[in-house]
């Protein structure tokens, strides 16, 4: 459906002929309108700036975008921790009841047990989720600073890096995470 | 009204009659034998007990004899129907807000769900959201980031669609349970709704925006605590997600995503994010935790699947279902509902000897594309033992699996995606329980 090198983008007009947005609107003889009004919609969108989003938007993509700048290790990770996560996570990572354990495990034990270490794909994905959604009762209210801090430390609880590696927005793309092989995506099986 | 009769059995003509258009073991019947059933016939086989158990005379009741209350600003069910209520776990105390609630199924009829029985899955709670603050951008690989306000997307042309919606994690205690649970159909399968949403295409806005060359996914996050975030391929995000702001008629639940939420039809509920306030456009997916260490599909060999995106072809037989008694011997209806992520429903057979011999239900004709199908069967229940089962078939030719088959392909440790079939067995005494079969 997507062609990615199409210059005007493509749509379907209301008799399902498909033109270019700019041939749509020389029939509805709007070409004096706005230049970003979609023949089918109102066009009320405003404009934004992605450095309005600095801050904002929290994505972190497995290849680094979206990290931002700062560092931390799992030495200093390991106060911010056991103050803000052990409560729940335990002080090794061993979880309890209703909390999810973080570190050890294995895929073929029975039953088996996921963790960061024995299952996540991405190191990525901690720092995204740990600065989105993490601690529970007060989310996003580690600094970036804080949120490397705790992923190294959490990488390190696995034994992914040494206490001492700097993880930062150069470092993290690059940790190998001992699962990342076991995933078969299935996003193109649609039916 | 009805009372017991257990002492009554069905009398001899009728059920030799009913026995004669039976279409499957152990009193499964044609529907087209009731349909072309005299009047008179039909009435005496379901009634005879009420007439026997009162034959008084009918007398007036109070509400006949003086007015009722006032219209009223926002209705709310009988207060005699007060019992039929979502399935609520205790606030959760370690991560409050987190859990689930579910739609009692088995208390509910046709195929679209109350708003107010629409079952909930949150990962940090329901925000209370201001509309007037609220906020959604579109931006990333784009030619234009665009913001939105509530009120710009009121203004923008709508469609309406029906679809139902159903948590990855649904009847995953019938998957890696390793007996079956003592519950009800709303209690393993409620994470399951139906209902009609109304909202702005998502390539409306898309198209405004301009999606630049190389773009290949969507990355949407939530305004709730969690930000809670998914992604999805761009072709699907083109082809029919709707960013939904109405549901059967009136603005979205705040349970359900308000002022919006994506809506992803057939997909696993996660994908269509509550509370939308941001999608990004990118080249790849954001593999988010909840489409990493949650939502994929563990298998026996240690890998996993990822991004299992539609939902399986499922059935459910809501009645006679778990945790329900028999109190008559006679006829009754077998019905439930079925769907896929796969398309429409063509067809669901119906066993009640535990799947040795099978026969179609009822379905309507022209089924609804990714929305619940109602079925419907009569069944003739002599007080013998029974396994009811229900199995669905697509219109993409899938075939809802037995639970044996659906178990073997996965680890034990998995619970999403169950679509195996569900068993009620019946008792001697009419008694209805989940059991594997």
């Amino acid at each position: 459906m997507f062609t990615p090198d199409r210059k005007h983008h493509s749509l379907k007009n209301r008799f399902g002929k498909r033109t270019t947005l700019l041939q749509s609107l020389a029939v509805f003889g709007l070409l004096s309108a706005s230049p970003v009004m979609a023949a089918d919609g109102p066009g009320l969108g405003k404009p934004i700036d992605e450095a309005q989003l600095q801050g904002w938007d929290l994505i972190v993509q497995p290849d680094g975008t979206g990290l931002p700048e700062g560092s931390g290790t799992g030495a200093q990770g390991q106060a911010v921790y056991e103050q803000k996560c052990a409560a729940c996570h335990g002080m090794q990572g061993e979880g309890m009841p209703g909390v999810p354990a973080l570190a050890g495990g294995s895929l073929t034990t029975t039953p088996p047990l996921m963790t960061v270490g024995s299952y996540w794909p991405h190191a990525s994905t901690i720092y995204d989720y740990v600065r989105r959604a993490m601690p529970p009762l007060a989310p996003k209210s580690l600094s970036n600073t804080e949120v490397y801090q705790v992923t190294a430390y959490v990488l390190q609880l696995n034994g992914i890096v040494e206490r001492d590696f700097v993880l930062d927005s150069t470092s993290l793309p690059k940790v190998k995470m001992p699962n990342s092989g076991n995933f078969i995506d299935r996003s193109q099986v649609q039916q | 009204m009805q009372k017991n009769n257990k002492s009554e059995p069905v009398r001899n003509e009728e059920r030799i009659a009913l026995l004669s258009d039976q279409v499957a073991g152990n009193g499964l019947i044609s529907r087209r034998h009731l349909l072309g059933f005299s009047l008179a016939g039909a009435g005496g086989l379901l009634a005879s007990s009420a007439l026997a158990a009162d034959a008084g005379a009918l007398t007036r009741p109070a509400w006949s004899m003086a007015p009722g209350r006032d219209p009223s600003e926002y209705g709310n069910p009988s207060s005699f129907a007060a019992q039929i209520k979502r399935l609520a776990p205790a606030p959760n105390t370690i991560s409050p807000g987190t859990g689930a609630s579910r739609s009692p199924l088995h208390l509910l009829q046709g195929t679209i769900t109350p708003n107010s029985l629409h079952f909930e899955r949150h990962h940090a709670g329901v925000p209370n959201i201001d509309p007037a603050q609220h906020r959604f951008v579109l931006h990333g690989m784009v030619r234009q980031p665009l913001e939105f306000s509530y009120e710009d997307l009121l203004a923008y042309p709508m469609v309406s669609r029906v679809y139902f919606l159903e948590c990855s994690g649904n009847s995953g205690a019938n998957s890696s349970g390793a007996a079956a649970a003592d519950n009800s159909a709303g209690g393993i399968h409620g994470l399951l709704s139906c209902a009609e949403w109304t909202g702005v295409r998502l390539s409306t806005l898309l198209d405004e925006a301009g999606v630049a060359p190389g773009a290949s996914w969507i990355t949407a996050t939530g305004a709730d605590a969690a930000s809670l975030g998914r992604s999805v391929p761009l072709d699907k995000a083109l082809r029919d997600v709707i960013i939904a702001l109405y549901q059967n008629g009136e603005p979205i639940r705040p349970e359900q995503g308000y002022p919006m939420r994506l809506f992803v039809p057939g997909w696993e509920g996660n994908v269509s994010v509550k509370w939308l306030t941001q999608i990004k456009v990118t080249d790849g997916p954001a593999n988010f935790r909840d489409e990493t260490s949650r939502y994929t599909e563990l298998l026996p060999d240690g890998k996993a699947l990822q991004f299992t995106y539609p939902m399986g072809v499922k059935s459910v037989i809501t009645s006679p279902s778990g945790q329900m008694t028999l109190t008559r011997r006679g006829l009754h209806e077998v019905t439930g509902v079925a769907w896929s992520g796969s398309g429409s429903i063509r067809r669901v057979e119906i066993s009640a000897d535990g799947g040795r011999t099978w026969a179609d239900a009822h379905i309507d004709a022209d089924q609804r594309e990714l929305a619940l199908t109602r079925f419907r069967l009569p069944w003739l229940w002599e007080g013998a033992e029974a396994v009811l089962q229900s199995r669905a078939t697509d219109s993409a030719g899938n075939v809802q699996p037995a639970r044996a088959a659906w178990v073997a392909q996965y680890s034990p440790a998995n619970r999403f995606h169950y679509n195996g079939i569900q068993s009620w067995a019946v008792s001697a005494q009419g008694e209805v329980k989940n059991v594997y079969a």
